[in-house]
């Protein structure tokens, strides 16, 4: 009786419900997957929302303390501010650097014959498909003579002592950024080579008739504007994995890493929320994955904007 | 299409559809190399030398490490510790990977048990997500019912955020549904990994409406359809799927999901290794070799057919 008087058009409410039924065979079909899209992804960020205002410790039920978390956060968690500047700064760099990169790189290769532009997709797409294999820049960095890093930097005489790379603060951004970068050419970096090659040629001959001079110009007026819409995919991808720098800091740098310079947001989430963490502290660790959240969808959001005017 | 207008799903008119795909591909294969020629108009060369060494560079950059590790899996011990360090190997031998398997001795558990957690967790997980997600791709991509928009708004968004931020909720729904320290735990969420969903849906905007439509009138239901013709006909996008799959489980280390070392995947071993200081240097490039290996040897066979799938990748 209450939805009937809430919603004034009862034969719009009727049309939908048999279409719905009439359309059974498709929610069965997307049902599995929704199934657990709902329970693995939309719930949790629902719940780590509303936890966000509760202190929980996963024993007792979650105890109402609005804002205090986020108040906490900003105001008495001197380790949190670290954290969202080293994010910030490594998403800054990395970011637009990856996506450049990415995107670049992709533009090169394009021109390439096939034979040897199969040979540097390959080569360059590794480094991300390779699982953890990016353990591998421990050997590089690693703080004795044999590390590879201190060994060549010795042999060229640049050096007399090894340096202590993994170990030393003033190197933790740096090291966390050149191995980001390292890891960045991934999906994105396929959408544009994919991208590049629909772009259709016969609009190059015009734009050079035309008066197109460079390839800049071309790439400008010509190249960009045809594939937005895997400009805009690959800046999700970028965006996303460049604010959610933290495995990469772990397994390098240590948890917690010294003096805490390659803490990001991530990082400070686990320190909170995982249960190998000895302050379990569910509702903080929500407040911070929240904050995570927002920080993501909105500088998605906003670079989307952006790129909707590219060629414009 | 003529003559596929027979009332039931018989093996010739499946034929008959097949054949029009075939055909339909062909063609669109052609008209994609022809427009592929390459035309070189606004170059220079300065501008051409410049750009292939930054090229080159990064390449360099981008190969070395792994260059090294794969050089590294095959020297001996004293070689490894050849100061200064040497890329190339002078005698090349395997004691590294039989090392590796002798490892057996030194932990109660045998490097291969990681190795079949991994590959239970990297199967199942990926199996699990082509099938769901291309199943419920379908409906998403080519029919409409009430909430389609408002699903495929919800995918886009949930590609602008990493697993992180869910971690801690779905940790307990994990542990509420009694999966901890089981690898279902990790092999049921990434059923629902979306940037699957994400690109099998835009792969299938493409298949011609036309197409489905025959198979309707053959009388073949919609699961039918989907297995017999969509299917067969995003098979770039599947494999697509299954590297991403592949990148995403093969180097998972069960994180805080799995205590019991016997069910840890490779990865976990492959840190432990690691950590195991200097001495253990070829034996860690050993078993990063053998991380390396299977998800690169996937791509390098699949490369033309994951470029196909992200050709439609793009966000409206």
């Amino acid at each position: 009786m209450v939805t009937k008087a809430l919603n004034p058009s009862p034969s719009k409410r009727v049309s939908t419900w048999t279409l719905m039924k009439r359309n059974k065979i498709y929610y069965s079909m997307i049902a599995p997957f929704m199934l657990i899209f709902i329970t693995f992804t939309v719930i949790p960020v629902l719940m780590s929302f509303v936890l966000s205002f509760t202190s929980f410790d996963m024993l007792q039920p979650p105890k109402f303390i609005g804002l205090s978390n986020y108040i906490n956060l900003f105001l008495n968690d001197d380790v949190f501010l670290i954290a969202l500047k080293n994010t910030l700064i490594l998403a800054i760099i990395t970011g637009p650097i990856s996506y450049l990169m990415a995107f670049v790189f992709a533009w090169l290769i394009n021109e390439l014959p096939p034979k040897i532009r199969w040979l540097l997709v390959l080569i360059f797409y590794a480094p991300s498909i390779s699982g953890s294999a990016y353990l591998l820049w421990l050997l590089i960095f690693s703080s004795d003579m044999y590390g590879i890093l201190n060994a060549t930097l010795m042999n060229l005489s640049i050096i007399n002592t090894p340096i202590l790379w993994l170990e030393s603060p003033k190197y933790a951004l740096t090291i966390l950024i050149i191995v980001q970068l390292w890891l960045s050419l991934g999906v994105s970096f396929l959408a544009f080579i994919a991208g590049l090659q629909t772009v259709d040629r016969t609009l190059f001959e015009a734009g050079a008739i035309d008066g197109i001079k460079n390839r800049w110009q071309e790439l400008w007026y010509i190249t960009l504007p045809q594939m937005k819409s895997q400009l805009m995919f690959g800046a999700v991808m970028q965006i996303t994995n460049a604010l959610g720098i933290g495995m990469v800091s772990i397994s390098l740098l240590g948890f917690p890493s010294v003096e805490y310079s390659g803490h990001t947001i991530v990082t400070h989430l686990l320190d909170f929320g995982s249960t190998n963490s000895t302050r379990l502290e569910m509702g903080y660790a929500s407040a911070i994955a929240t904050i995570l959240f927002v920080l993501m969808l909105g500088a998605n959001l906003l670079v989307q904007k952006l790129i909707r005017r590219v060629g414009t | 299409m003529a003559q596929s207008t027979k009332k039931s799903l018989t093996p010739s008119s499946v034929a008959d559809i097949r054949q029009a795909e075939l055909q339909y591909f062909k063609e669109t294969q052609k008209k994609k190399t022809k427009r592929y020629k390459k035309v070189r108009l606004s170059r220079s060369l300065w501008g051409d030398v410049i750009l292939l060494l930054f090229l080159l560079a990064f390449g360099a950059f981008s190969a070395y490490p792994l260059l090294f590790t794969i050089t590294n899996s095959l020297k001996g011990l004293d070689e490894i510790f050849v100061f200064p360090p040497r890329l190339f190997p002078r005698n090349i031998t395997f004691d590294n990977f039989v090392d590796l398997f002798n490892l057996i001795g030194n932990t109660q558990i045998p490097i291969s048990r990681y190795f079949v957690n991994t590959l239970t967790i990297t199967l199942f997980g990926t199996a699990g997500h082509v099938l769901f997600a291309s199943l419920a791709a379908y409906p998403l991509a080519k029919r409409r019912f009430p909430g389609r928009h408002l699903i495929n708004q919800l995918v886009v968004y949930s590609l602008m955020f990493s697993a992180a931020v869910t971690a801690i909720p779905s940790y307990m729904i994990i542990s509420w549904f009694g999966l901890i320290d089981t690898q279902a735990a990790i092999i049921i969420p990434a059923f629902g990994f979306t940037l699957g969903l994400f690109l099998m849906r835009q792969f299938m905007n493409v298949i011609p409406d036309e197409l489905l439509e025959a198979s309707k009138i053959d009388g073949a239901n919609e699961y039918q359809t989907f297995f017999l013709v969509v299917m067969p006909l995003v098979k770039p996008a599947w494999l697509t799927l299954i590297i991403l799959l592949f990148q995403q489980l093969w180097g998972t280390d069960g994180g805080n999901y799995i205590f019991t070392e016997n069910l840890k995947p490779l990865s976990y071993a492959l840190r432990q290794i690691v950590a195991g200081g200097v001495a253990r240097t070829g034996t860690a490039a050993a078993v990063t070799v053998i991380m390396l290996v299977v998800p690169i040897g996937v791509f390098i066979f699949n490369q033309t057919k994951m470029l196909d799938t992200m050709a439609h990748s793009g966000l409206k």
